[in-house]
C-alpha cells in the first residue's frame, strides 16, 4: 500500500494526464508536409493558401464545437467579419499593413463573438442554431446594403494590401509569400489552440460539452466561459477571414456565408471534431475529394460528398480521425473484444 | 440554540398551481446526519433545487450560518460550501474518473480560468483528486473513463465530484438509486466515511439506508414538512406510517 503522503504524481492515471499536452512524435508532420508543399508544388501555392486559411479556420470552429460543444451553423460570420475589416480598412486608405491589419481584424471579430454570445449563449440546441444562422444572415445582410461601405453584392477587389515587414509583396500569381505568411499564422494560431484545450480553462469547456448541469453544480460560470471561448473563437475566425482577404486582396459576401458556415462544419465533421487534427485531415479530406469526384461527374460532385457524409454521421461519429484513433487501439491491443 | 448550517424560514415554490415547497421551515445543523424522507412528488428535489439556487423561491428565505443567501447564484452558493450529487449521474461520460474529480478541484482552488498552462501540470490539484479518488477505494478506476465503469462506481464518482468542493453542506439526492443491492454496500461505506464536520442531508426512498445513517428525519408530504423528528420518534409516528411509510412500503 502507498502511503497516503506518498504522492500520487506516479499513478497512471496522473501520468497519463500530466503527459496529455507533450508533443507526439507524429505532431511535426503536418508541418512537415505543410513545407515540403510549398517546394514540392511550386504551381499549386493559390490552391494550398486556400487549404490553409480553411485549416485555420476549421480550428476556430473545432474550439466551440468540438471542445466546448456549442453548435453553430454560422461561424462564417466571424470569417466575414475579418475579412471585411482587412477589406474596408484597406480600400478606404485607412490601414493595410498586414499583420497589425490581422490583429485588427481578431479584434473585430472577437466584438462581434463576445456581442452575439452574450445574447446566443443564453440558449441551447435547435434554438441556438437557428440564432447563429440568423446572426451571420443578418451580417450578410448588413454588409450587401452597406454598399457604400462594403461594395454591396460586388464585394471590395483590389485590395491594396502593403509588402509583409516592407518588403514581401503579395502577388496574385504567385503566391509564395501568401502561403508561407499563413502557414506562419496558423502554427502560432495552432499553438494557441492547442494550449488552450490542454489548460484547465479547456478541461472546463470539456466538461461544459460533456455535462453542463454538473458544471453548474460545481461552481462553474458556465456562461461567462462560453461567450470568452466564443469570442477567442471568433478572433481565431477573423484572423482566417482576414489573412483570407489579404492573400486574395478581395472581400465579398461569400465570405459571410451561409455555404461557407456549411463546409467549414462538414470539414470538421469529416475530420473529427474535439481532436485539434481532424481540422486538418477533413480539410485535406474534403479539398482532394471534391477535386477528383468533380473531375469524375461534374455535373452531381457534390452528392458523391453528402453520401460519404451520410456513412461517416451513421457509422464513424468521430470522423477520419476517429477511425484511425479506434484502428491503433486495435493494434496495441490485440486481444480487446471491442 | 446555536445558529444552524442551513435554515430555510417559510420558504415557498410554485410551479403554476402546483405548490412543490410550502412554507418549509427547516434545519440542519453543523455536522448534521439529516434525512429527506417523503413519497413520490413530495418535493424532496425541488427542495434541493432551492438550497442549491437552481431554482428560485417563490416566496420565503434560505439562510447559511445566519446569512440571507436566498438571491446568491447557484456557482457562489459552491463557493459558500453548498454542494449536492444528482439523483440520476450527471458525470463527464467520456472523461476518466481523475479527470472528473479534477474539474470540481480545479474550480474549487481557482485554477479552472487558467489558459496557458496544462492541466495535467497543477500538481496540487491532481494530487488532491488522487488523495480523494483514494479515500474513496477509487484508485484503481482512475485511468478508466466513466462510460466504463459498473453504474455503482459511477455513483462513488458522483460522490468524489462534491467532495471535491470541500463542501460543507452535502445534499445527497438517492445516492443509491439505481445501483444493484450486491453493489449498494460500497455507497454506505462510503456515506459512513464521510467526515463529520460536513452537514449531510441525504434524500432517499431507502428506509434501510435513511435509518442506518439519520440522526434526524424530516418527512415532506405535498411539498410541505409533515414531521419531524429522531429516527424513533418519526418510526413510531402513526401519521407518518399512515401517509408514507405504510402506504411505500418498508423497502
Amino acid at each position: 500500500m502507498t502511503p497516503p503522503q506518498a504522492g500520487w504524481a506516479d499513478h497512471p492515471a496522473a501520468l497519463a494526464l500530466a503527459g496529455r499536452h507533450r508533443v507526439r512524435v507524429w505532431e511535426p508532420i503536418p508541418w512537415v508536409l505543410a513545407l515540403t508543399f510549398y517546394f514540392a508544388f511550386p504551381k499549386h501555392l493559390g490552391f494550398g493558401t486556400e487549404l490553409l486559411v480553411t485549416i485555420l479556420f476549421a480550428i476556430s470552429l473545432d474550439l466551440v464545437l468540438g471542445y466546448a460543444g456549442i453548435v453553430t451553423l454560422g461561424h462564417a460570420a466571424f470569417f466575414g467579419a475579418g475579412a471585411y475589416t482587412v477589406g474596408m480598412l484597406a480600400k478606404h486608405g485607412i490601414w493595410n499593413e498586414p499583420i497589425t491589419g490581422l490583429i485588427l481584424a481578431a479584434v473585430v471579430a472577437a466584438a462581434v463573438g463576445l456581442g452575439s454570445g452574450l445574447v446566443l449563449l443564453r440558449t441551447h440546441g435547435l434554438t441556438l442554431l437557428m440564432l447563429t444562422l440568423c446572426t451571420m444572415a443578418l451580417l450578410e445582410e448588413a454588409a450587401n446594403l452597406a454598399h457604400d461601405y462594403t461594395g454591396g453584392f460586388d464585394g471590395l477587389d483590389s485590395l491594396p494590401i502593403a509588402p509583409l515587414f516592407g518588403v514581401f509583396e503579395f502577388n496574385p500569381l504567385y503566391p509564395k509569400t501568401q502561403y508561407l505568411y499563413v502557414l506562419t499564422v496558423l502554427f502560432v494560431c495552432f499553438v494557441f489552440v492547442r494550449t488552450l484545450v490542454y489548460s484547465p480553462f479547456g478541461q472546463s469547456l470539456t466538461g461544459i460539452r460533456e455535462n453542463m448541469l454538473r458544471m453548474h453544480a460545481v461552481g462553474a460560470p458556465v456562461r461567462g466561459r462560453l461567450v470568452l471561448c466564443y469570442a477567442l473563437s471568433a478572433a481565431i475566425a477573423g484572423v482566417a477571414g482576414g489573412i483570407w482577404a489579404q492573400a486574395n486582396a478581395y472581400v465579398n459576401l461569400g465570405t459571410l456565408g451561409l455555404d461557407r458556415a456549411a463546409t467549414v462544419l462538414i470539414i470538421l465533421v469529416l475530420g473529427g471534431y474535439g481532436r485539434l487534427y481532424g481540422a486538418f485531415i477533413g480539410a485535406v479530406a474534403y479539398m482532394v475529394l471534391s477535386h477528383f469526384l468533380s473531375k469524375i461527374y461534374p455535373t452531381a460532385w457534390q452528392l458523391g460528398l453528402g453520401l460519404l457524409l451520410v456513412v461517416i454521421a451513421l457509422f464513424a461519429r468521430n470522423g477520419i480521425l476517429g477511425i484511425a484513433e479506434a484502428a491503433v487501439r486495435r493494434l496495441r491491443t490485440p486481444h480487446a473484444t471491442l | 440554540m446555536t445558529t444552524p448550517l442551513i435554515e430555510t424560514r417559510a420558504l415557498c415554490r410554485n410551479f403554476g398551481a402546483l405548490a412543490a415547497a410550502r412554507d418549509i421551515d427547516f434545519r440542519l445543523e453543523a455536522g448534521a446526519r439529516h434525512a429527506l424522507i417523503g413519497p413520490n412528488g413530495a418535493g424532496k428535489t425541488t427542495f434541493v433545487n432551492l438550497l442549491t439556487g437552481v431554482v428560485q423561491p417563490t416566496s420565503g428565505s434560505i439562510l447559511m450560518k445566519g446569512r440571507d443567501i436566498t438571491g446568491v447564484v447557484q456557482a457562489e452558493r459552491v463557493k459558500l460550501g453548498i454542494a449536492r450529487t444528482f439523483q440520476i449521474n450527471r458525470l463527464f461520460r467520456r472523461l476518466s474518473v481523475l479527470e472528473n474529480v479534477c474539474i470540481a478541484v480545479a474550480e474549487r482552488v481557482g485554477a479552472a480560468p487558467s489558459m496557458f498552462r496544462p492541466a495535467g501540470m497543477r500538481r496540487d490539484v491532481v494530487e488532491e483528486s488522487m488523495h480523494l479518488l483514494d479515500s474513496l477505494k477509487l484508485t484503481a478506476d482512475a485511468t478508466h473513463r466513466i462510460s466504463e465503469l459498473p453504474y455503482g462506481r459511477q455513483r462513488l464518482v458522483e460522490l468524489a465530484i462534491a467532495l471535491g468542493l470541500k463542501p460543507e453542506v452535502l445534499l445527497l439526492d438517492e445516492p443509491a438509486a439505481g445501483v444493484p443491492s450486491a453493489e449498494s454496500h460500497i455507497i454506505l461505506d462510503a456515506i459512513d466515511g464521510l467526515p463529520r464536520n460536513i452537514g449531510v442531508l441525504i434524500i432517499d426512498h431507502d428506509m434501510d439506508l435513511v435509518f442506518r445513517f439519520a440522526e434526524r428525519i424530516t418527512v415532506m408530504v405535498s411539498g410541505a414538512v409533515f414531521a419531524t423528528g429522531s429516527p424513533g420518534e418519526i418510526g413510531a409516528d402513526a401519521a407518518v406510517r399512515a401517509v408514507y411509510l405504510g402506504r411505500a412500503g418498508h423497502g
